[in-house]
């Protein structure tokens, strides 16, 4: 790289929400012409960052932040991404932001139209009444596809374009901007087949060849070693390696993303310790349809009695797991616990077979926020298994009543023994802190009286005291009730803290099993997807 | 002092406040200009009793995430076939009234359930496709009230005899028999014990569904769909009970109406039908997600005083007549006023 004037510098940026450092003293710059990769797990303050060199409003709503942006070696403060695009900084979403009625150039040039002068406009003096110049516009999105290196024709309308093209057309609108001289993509290759992810990445390396610097975000290691000039390594808010592509190695790269501390706790031994003799569930062949966590043929073992942990990236298909053997989404596939076959696609099924689930989304699946603590507690126990209802003898069920009394008592003995902080179980669970949220989801779930638990992101969103609180109570249940527990998580530190084994995916199926004491390097590598026959 | 001023209003809600308000000062006044007060209370009571259960019909489809239902014409069709039938067959009395209950209710369920299964397939535009749907039903049906085989000359046109009347005369059917049940006076208000009872125990009906396995599936369903789906519950099939529950309520509704009423109005006359029904309970301080029975009463007492006591009282004062122009204002405004936010009142 020459050293010219960078373009951009980010310097010490520092960012709190509510209090909790998400970004600590973070700098990051960028020379035109060069690739930058910035990587790290989901969490790591990735897209923070980003929203604050595009002057996102929920940065500025939440207080702003500390530390300063210079483009061309100015000092800039961008309150809004309008002005973002102006100081030519330019964004590929991961989402696509098009118009499936109008054709390529309409939508590459939206807002940006090319216009000749007609009577009507001059009278009134306003360029919104001249006619397009669809010739040049047209000629300006053919250009601007060419520097793609894509061949389709700009005329064609965006509805019905295979979905590989629309992130190239997204693309193609940043690069028709005359002044864009940073582009930023965030996981441009999410949603792409591997054919079109190269194409992706030689557009990549050949806009950067024009003189644009690219920010280039994303998971996938041997991306980042194809085409990035240095790697950025972003971990828990702080930056952990700044790295040359010649210094640069998968390996490395895959320990300084995950790699932390793990405390060692010791655990109660059981009885007997779990194996593969005495399996509990197993997975054949699932296959579940989640858009963005899609599982393709992922085979595993769960041992009766042990905790097991199901880690990797975001995207991979980790809590598609959880959420397709439930029934929340599509799925295929052979599930069986003890031998007996488990339908899919039918929540109520799977729950009267003993099974049950903490999901990762406590506000949006978990919990009737405006409803009390003991309807959370019990309905589902309630109309899945018909627990909690009078009168006794069955007739007809639909309409026998709820038993306020049974349900009292139950929700009672729940709080005391998960401690649950709140006024009294008539509380609604919208007034409880996101910790005791997650005990009434972990209460529900326990309200089925479950063989096998599962739960996805059980830490998510609650503060470390909560976090350690949770843990505590899944190993007891573990210990105590002798629930198989199978915990998907993208914290891999706690995973590794709690869990007999760990079981990483990757690209939607199993990349292979590791025990919690294996090293960094490896837990990294499997993430990446490397080393993938190696098992336990 | 302020706050917990203003935390009393946010718990009961301004616009209770304001009507509740209003009310007082109509009754303060009916009292210095020499109204007789307690015959006020006796009209009001008798009109709560005679639009509740079509109030309380809403209660269902708030409950099951439908929103409000503005398509409660098709059950108030279903139950004037109902009452067509009973009197066809030339029945009075109670057995009248509860024959036209028996035949409206088969007939509601199963319009109810079509109805269902067209606001499935437009999910999230249900408020708007029910008013239109409701508005096309009542113009079919006026097609059918001229061509339905009835045969009793008491409801079919003098002249020609052929199609119902626009107005039915329920004096010789079921006429007033809830209203002139088990009456009483308490203070000089007269008390129809059956009109009143007969309303209070579809709130107790509904009030106890609520408590069954089915309601709380239901009230799941409509809170939190996907909530509902990791429980194992059908959510599309807890939305179309609502449904039908709403468009049985609203059959037997109007059955109540036109007996209190003492005419049976067909043609046009259910066109208009759920706006009341809507402005009431949003008054009482249900939400589009939130509705409760004390939402009903609440709101169904307010609103209807409001309609019977402005009309004499204003009229009285200002010698001239603005209570329908009021009762426009205010129902369409408090439809719109909830429209606009998602709360209510507690």
């Amino acid at each position: 790289m020459e050293r010219a004037q960078q373009v951009l510098e980010m310097k010490g940026i520092t960012k709190q929400y509510f209090g909790n450092t998400v970004l600590n003293d973070v700098s990051i710059d960028l020379y035109p012409g060069e690739i930058h990769a910035l990587v790290g797990e989901n969490g790591a303050g990735k897209s923070t960052l980003m929203n604050i060199l595009f002057g996102m409003p929920v940065i500025h709503s939440t207080g702003g932040f500390s530390g300063e942006i210079l483009i061309d070696g100015e000092k800039v403060e961008l309150l809004s991404p309008a002005e973002a695009m102006q100081a030519g900084i330019g964004m590929v979403h991961q989402e696509f932001m098009l118009i499936p009625g109008f054709t390529i150039t309409e939508n590459i040039k939206l807002n940006r139209e090319t216009t000749r002068k007609n009577a009507l406009s001059r009278l009134f003096r306003s360029q919104s009444l001249d006619y397009l110049d669809i010739p040049a516009m047209r000629k300006d999105a053919r250009h601007a596809l060419d520097r793609l290196d894509l061949s389709i024709d700009e005329w064609l309308p965006v509805a019905g374009l295979p979905v590989g093209y629309m992130q190239f057309i997204e693309i193609a609108r940043e690069v028709d901007k005359k002044e864009v001289k940073i582009l930023v993509f965030d996981e441009p290759t999410a949603v792409l087949t591997e054919t079109e992810a190269d194409r992706l990445l030689g557009s990549l390396r050949r806009l950067a060849a024009d003189g644009i610097a690219i920010l280039f975000i994303t998971h996938r290691l041997d991306e980042v070693m194809a085409i990035a000039d240095r790697i950025t390594v972003l971990r828990d808010g702080e930056i952990v390696a700044r790295l040359n592509r010649d210094e640069a190695v998968v390996e490395r790269i895959a320990e300084l993303m995950v790699g932390r501390k793990v405390e060692k706790v010791d655990l109660p031994a059981r009885d007997k310790e779990p194996s593969d003799e005495d399996l509990a569930f197993t997975i054949e062949n699932l296959v579940v349809d989640m858009p963005g966590e899609m599982v393709r043929g992922l085979s595993l073992s769960v041992r009766r009695g042990e905790i097991l942990g199901i880690g990797g990236l975001a995207g991979h298909g980790k809590l598609g797991i959880a959420n397709g053997i439930m029934g929340l989404y599509p799925a295929s596939g052979r599930v069986s616990k003890n031998g007996d076959n488990i339908p899919l696609n039918s929540p109520e099924q799977v729950l009267l077979k003993g099974l049950a689930f903490v999901s990762e989304d406590r506000r949006g699946v978990g919990l009737l926020l405006d409803e009390p603590i003991e309807r959370n507690i019990g309905v589902t126990a309630m109309q899945a298994q018909h627990k909690f209802l009078r009168p006794r003898p069955h007739f007809l069920p639909g309409l026998r009543l709820e038993d306020r009394r049974e349900l009292r008592t139950y929700s009672e003995e729940m709080i005391r023994k998960l401690d649950i902080r709140c006024l009294g179980p008539t509380q609604p669970v919208r007034s409880l802190s996101g910790g005791n949220q997650q005990k009434v989801c972990v209460a529900k779930a326990l309200a089925l009286d479950p063989e096998i638990l599962f739960v996805s992101e059980p830490t998510r969103g609650i503060d470390v005291g909560a976090k350690r609180l949770v843990l505590d109570l899944l190993v007891r249940l573990n210990r105590e009730h002798n629930v198989t527990i199978i915990m998907t998580s993208s914290e891999l530190g706690e995973l590794r803290k709690i869990c007999d084994r760990v079981a990483i995916v990757y690209r939607g199926r199993l990349a292979g099993i590791l025990p919690p004491d294996a090293s960094d390097a490896e837990f990294g590598l499997m993430m990446a997807g490397r080393a993938r026959e190696e098992a336990v | 002092m302020t706050q917990k001023l203003k935390q009393i209003i946010v718990h009961i809600g301004l616009p209770r406040i304001i009507i509740a308000g209003f009310l007082l000062v109509i009754f303060i006044t009916a009292y210095i200009t020499d109204m007789s007060v307690p015959q006020l209370i006796t009209d009001s009571l008798v009109r709560v009793g005679m639009n509740g259960i079509l109030v309380l019909a809403m209660v269902p489809t708030i409950s099951c995430g439908v929103g409000l239902n503005f398509g409660l014409p098709l059950g108030v069709l279903s139950g004037l076939v109902g009452a067509l039938i009973s009197m066809e067959r030339g029945l009075a009395g109670f057995p009248g009234l509860f024959a036209a209950i028996g035949f409206a209710v088969p007939i509601a369920v199963v319009v109810g359930y079509l109805y269902a299964l067209l606001l499935e397939s437009v999910k999230g535009q249900e408020m708007m496709v029910g008013t239109y749907v409701g508005f096309s039903a009542v113009a079919v049906m006026c097609i059918f009230w001229l061509m339905a085989p009835f045969k009793n000359p008491e409801l079919i046109w003098a002249i020609g005899g052929k199609g119902l009347r626009f107005t039915l005369t329920l004096g010789n059917h079921f006429g007033k028999v809830l209203n002139n049940f088990a009456v009483f006076k308490l203070f000089g208000v007269k008390i129809s014990g059956g009109l009143l009872g007969f309303f209070l125990l579809f709130c107790l009906l509904i009030y106890l569904f609520y408590k069954t396995k089915l309601g709380i599936a239901m009230v799941a369903a409509g809170a939190n769909p996907v909530f509902a789906r990791s429980a194992g519950i059908d959510v599309r099939h807890m939305k179309a009970v609502g449904v039908i529950l709403s468009t049985v309520l609203a059959a037997i509704g109007i059955i109540v109406y036109a007996q209190s009423y003492g005419f049976l109005q067909l043609y046009m006359a259910p066109l208009m039908m759920a706006f009341p029904a809507v402005a009431a309970i949003l008054i009482g301080g249900a939400s589009l997600q939130k509705a409760t029975i004390s939402n009903v009463i609440i709101g169904t007492v307010l609103f209807q005083t409001l309609l019977t006591t402005a009309l004499p009282v204003t009229s009285r004062v200002i010698q001239g007549d603005i209570s329908e122009v009021a009762r426009l204002i205010i129902s369409n405004g408090m439809i719109l006023y909830a429209l606009t936010r998602s709360t209510g009142g507690q």
